[in-house]
């Protein structure tokens, strides 16, 4: 038998695992801590917390895929997560001028001149961390405008433009040269001008995968979806048929059934092959949908589109019944059914396509997919000084993913100017500092707010289908977020254990509400994990476990699954031996390393 | 002390009893003990005890006197009935409360300072009127509500927290108890829930008095170097000499023991408590014996713990006095005042 070993809380990568929300972030915002000064009042900190990392706050506010919320421990605890993500727009939408606070460039220059391919979110990052470097940076756009699919395919009703062009001025005013209106056509001839000291590839997984199907060609009432919503973004679609279809049931086809409904739509279909569970689009996104009276079928899978005299009027199906045999789904045909329609979306999913960069230029192409080969910590390609990230890197994903992979690519395009060794990554750092302030007083509100999740208030339907434009979510009201804030637990300031201090006097067990603690003998993971007050069945939350104490030889373990940080172990703990610290997680950014060192800030024990 | 309230929220795993109550609906308000002190964890092992048997908090009365030991009752069960007496006589309000409501099941709690000094003169009564109760004795050598003064059981030649030496011998409930008759006599530890709660539960099935000493720092006053009551002397002193295992009823025994290491005990309220025996020549049912044995670990140093002596075949105070099996509470009010020809008839024995 194997005894755990002491927790390695100097490793910053142990408490960060406990700020479930920070570590499922793919840029690691820093959730609760902006969430307590929001609840401060503090919108302006509380917007920069956010941008240090995400970059975009007010759009990712509205829009982000929040992996963060599915993580959070608010929901093992009463079912709910807290709403993190509308929360980072209530920042956004009530700070104050905050240009003085945004990053600026130098007035010098490094003499470096790094190119971008693309306006969307993952260029618009490396720009944003390369310009105060002093870099010159050079956009390059196909299209007019900045935001790439943020603006183009994200619809109005969910993003205003306003804010794009906030937050996306903020970066293109420090100074980026920007080409609007000027693909590149051919890497090869952008790298043989040899102009730039690095090349970025940011130009996303632009194209529409195709249903080739009998009558596919025979009528102009079939679109790809995101063509279409690029093309309700340009203006140049106004209208469609009274009865639509949109084929898939992802993030696509979310925002072409609601951008239906407000062209005029009356009676929208989104048709899934599979069974709810297994549909790509979020709960919410779904439920969003369904308020807007869009109907989703399932276990349909396409035959047909059926056309008469030229004209579409229905679309045929195979139909499946379903059942779910061990965890896997098991569909059995069912026949089939026509379905009547005047025009059909189709919206199965995206695929790279880089036409434009040549084959033989010693940037390496997977045969499989087709797709550049592209390390995944350094975002290089397999030629030196071209460097991918978004969607272009590795296959459509979503603006979080594309910002993180940003700030990747711009720490490795540093490294790659400045001659240093880019498979080192630069490590992460830590900050331990004592919350407490009095003998029951901490310096975070420690309380346990039972208050459940607040609902998002929706603009009426009848207004919001008026026009394209109208944001349907109306953002937190004052009270809203008074309550929502205090929903977080504070998961940051964490339990800190000093081995030494204890006295094994059960205190901390005995007021733990959520029976995280217990001083047990130590062994193997597997079998302590049965052995606590409370079964440790989350496999994915770690245990703490202490060395062995100095008056029985057992241990220390906690289990961090359900722990609320009410602070009430530390609060009776007679000798410190439990205190509460606030946890700041240091990331590194291109040209700014994280301090690595951990710093224990501790309260003066007296005794 | 904390001042939040331990909040409403519990683990996903916290389990039933079979009355639908969780643990957390044996808790009482929140303490004001000092963080850290034994009588808090007693009063988790007590709360545990409760759950786990199944019993119904309203059949409960919590009684008790003076000191922070005293004051616990208030920090478990809050739906139980209580009495929070004068220092040191919390044994005459449970004789009565006993003699009122046979059907009571009472819990006592009481300190070092509560039942061996000022209380001395009424623990001693209720052992020998044998008042069925579970009476815990939550010993930290110190009176620790008034600002830890040595009390009654503090070891001779034991240190103050500022230095002073305690010349006077101390008075060791187990032995007083045993010496009184007492018919259920344990001994545990504040920091020793396994041993404690399986006793605590024996002690309320038990039928009669149950006296269970439990030594319990007060990590205030008492918990220095020269302290014979702290968290770390009393875990390189105590030995067990007997592992009570208490089976409730409905439970299978499930503990293998080897043949003829055990000696069962049947409770009179139901339930079976396995004894074995850890010190090869201790017997729990020969009070002389373990009078002797306990008295020999006290000159060795050693704290004798377990559950010490055990006799379920002894009367209680309402079978003693042949009081009426209802309830007094519950019987109509003709009967339990029968008037003036029925007490006239009485006064006529005593003529
Ligand atoms: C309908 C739809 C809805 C979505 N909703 C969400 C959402 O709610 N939340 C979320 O997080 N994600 C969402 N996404 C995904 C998200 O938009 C993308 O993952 C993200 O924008 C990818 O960013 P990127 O920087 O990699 O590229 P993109 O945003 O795709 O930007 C690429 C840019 O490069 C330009 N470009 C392409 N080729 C060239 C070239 N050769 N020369 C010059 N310029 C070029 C394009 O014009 C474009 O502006 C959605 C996607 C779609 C299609
Ligand atoms: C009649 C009376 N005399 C004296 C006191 C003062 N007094 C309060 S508590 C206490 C001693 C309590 O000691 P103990 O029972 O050991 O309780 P602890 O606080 O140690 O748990 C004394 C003497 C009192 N409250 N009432
Ligand atoms: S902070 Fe301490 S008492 Fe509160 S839930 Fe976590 S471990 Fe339990
Ligand atoms: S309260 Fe403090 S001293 Fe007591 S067991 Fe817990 S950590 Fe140890
Ligand atoms: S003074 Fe001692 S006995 Fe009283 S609450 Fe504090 S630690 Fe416990
Ligand atoms: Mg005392």
């Amino acid at each position: 038998m194997v005894n755990m070993r002491r927790t390695d809380t100097n490793n910053p990568d142990y408490y960060h695992k406990v700020v479930d929300c920070q570590w499922a972030c793919p840029a690691h915002t820093n959730v609760p801590e902006y969430i307590r000064l929001i609840a401060q009042g503090r919108f302006d900190d509380a917007y920069i917390v956010n941008r240090e990392s995400n970059v975009f706050p007010g759009i990712l506010g509205r829009t982000c895929d929040r992996p963060c919320e599915p993580a959070c421990r608010r929901t093992r605890v009463d079912g709910k997560p807290v709403a993190i993500c509308r929360l980072k727009r209530v920042a956004a939408d009530h700070k104050s001028d905050i240009k003085d606070r945004i990053p600026k460039a130098p007035a010098k220059k490094n003499g470096k001149k790094i190119a971008l391919v693309g306006a969307g979110p993952s260029s618009l990052t490396v720009a944003n961390d390369l310009m105060p470097l002093g870099y010159d940076v050079t956009i390059y756009e196909k299209g007019p405008r900045p935001g790439g699919l943020m603006r183009i395919n994200i619809p109005a009703f969910r993003l205003p433009e306003e804010v794009l062009d906030e937050e996306i001025g903020y970066i293109v005013d420090m100074g980026v040269t920007m080409k609007y209106d000027t693909p590149v056509n051919s890497l090869k001839e952008l790298l043989d001008t040899k102009e730039y000291d690095a090349v970025f590839v940011g130009s996303g997984a632009p194209k529409g995968k195709e249903l080739v199907l009998p009558g596919r060609y025979d009528t102009d009432q079939v679109f790809i979806g995101i063509e279409w919503l690029e093309s309700i973004h340009f203006g140049h679609i106004d209208s469609v048929g009274k009865r639509v279809l949109i084929i898939g049931v992802g993030n696509t086809a979310m925002d072409c059934c609601r951008s239906a409904k407000r062209l005029g739509a009356t009676e929208v279909k989104v048709i899934a092959r599979k069974t709810r569970k297994y549909f790509k689009a979020s709960p919410w996104e779904l439920e969003d949908a369904e308020e807007e009276n869009v109907e989703i079928l399932e276990n349909l899978s396409p035959v047909q589109f059926v056309v008469e005299n030229g004209k579409l009027v229905g679309m045929e199906f195979d139909k499946f019944t379903s059942q779910e045999v061990d965890g896997k789904l098991i569909q059995e045909p069912a026949g089939r059914i026509t379905i009547p329609c005047d025009s059909v979306i189709l919206a199965i999913g995206q695929e790279n396509a880089f036409p434009w960069i040549e084959r033989n230029i010693g940037l390496d192409f997977d045969p499989k997919w087709d797709m550049p080969v592209v390390d995944k910590d350094t975002f290089m390609s397999t030629r030196e000084g071209v460097f991918f990230g978004g969607d272009a890197a590795f296959g459509p994903a979503n603006i979080i993913w594309a910002v993180e992979q940003g700030h990747q690519a711009a720490i490795s395009i540093h490294k790659y100017c400045i001659g240093e060794s880019l498979s080192d990554r630069p490590p992460r750092g830590q900050t331990l500092a004592s919350t407490k302030m009095g003998l029951h007083e901490w310096s975070y509100s420690n309380y346990f707010d039972p208050a459940s999740r607040q609902k998002m208030v929706h603009v009426d339907l009848p207004v919001r289908f008026s026009k394209m434009t109208i944001e349907v979510e109306k953002g937190f009201t004052e009270e809203q977020t008074a309550l929502e804030v205090q929903r977080c637990l504070n998961c940051d300031i964490e339990t800190h254990f000093t081995d030494s201090l204890c006295i094994e006097c059960d205190a901390c067990i005995d007021i733990c509400p959520v029976d995280c603690l217990t001083l047990t003998e130590n062994g193997e993971e597997a079998d302590l994990r049965t052995r606590l007050t409370a079964p440790a069945l989350n496999m994915e939350q770690a245990l703490f476990v202490s060395s062995e104490l100095k008056q029985t030889g057992r241990v220390m373990v906690k289990d961090e699954n359900i722990c609320i940080h009410c602070g009430l172990c530390a609060e009776r703990c007679p000798t410190y031996a439990w205190d509460m610290r606030k946890f700041a997680l240091h990331l590194p950014y291109a040209g700014r390393p994280a301090p690595v060192e951990t710093v224990a800030q501790v309260a003066q024990v007296t005794s | 002390m904390s001042y939040l309230a331990k909040p409403k929220v519990h683990h996903p795993s916290l389990k039933p009893n079979a009355l639908g109550l969780t643990r957390r609906d044996y808790e009482g308000a929140l303490s004001t003990l000092c963080a850290g002190c034994g009588h808090d964890s007693i009063t988790a092992a007590i709360i545990h005890a409760f759950w786990e048997l199944d019993i119904e908090p309203y059949k409960v009365a919590k009684l008790s006197g003076i000191g922070c030991s005293s004051k616990t009752p208030a920090y478990f069960l809050r739906e139980a009935h209580g009495f929070n007496s004068v220092h040191g006589r919390m044994p005459s309000i449970a004789t009565g409360a006993g003699a009122a409501n046979r059907e009571l099941i009472m819990i006592g709690v009481s300190g070092d300072g509560d039942s061996l000094s000022i209380g001395l003169g009424q623990l001693c009564h209720a052992i020998r009127r044998n008042v069925n109760l579970l009476y815990i004795l939550e010993n930290n050598g110190v009176y620790g509500l008034t600002k830890g003064q040595f009390s009654a059981s503090a070891d001779f030649g034991s240190t103050s927290k500022k230095g002073e030496v305690n010349e006077m011998t101390p008075i060791d409930g187990v032995t007083l108890a045993l010496n009184l008759g007492a018919t259920f006599v344990a001994r545990s530890f504040s920091g020793d829930k396994e041993q404690l709660i399986p006793i605590l539960q024996a002690g309320l099935q038990h039928n009669g008095f149950a006296f269970v000493e439990v030594i319990s720092p007060c990590v205030t006053f008492n918990d220095h170097e020269g302290s014979t009551k702290s968290y770390s002397y009393t875990r390189e002193h105590m030995i067990e000499v007997v592992e009570a295992d208490f089976v409730p009823i409905r439970s299978e025994i499930t503990t293998q023991y080897e043949p003829g290491s055990v000696k069962r005990v049947q409770m009179h309220d139901g339930g079976m408590v396995n004894l074995r025996k850890v010190a090869e020549d201790y017997d729990p049912t020969d009070r002389d014996k373990a009078y002797a044995y306990i008295r020999n670990c006290q000159s060795e140093g050693e704290v004798a713990t377990g559950l010490l002596y055990i006799d379920e075949n002894g009367k209680d105070m309402v079978e003693q006095n042949d009081v009426v099996d209802a309830a007094l509470t519950n019987l109509p009010y003709s009967d339990l005042c029968p008037g003036s020809e029925a007490l006239a008839k009485l006064q006529l024995r005593f003529r």
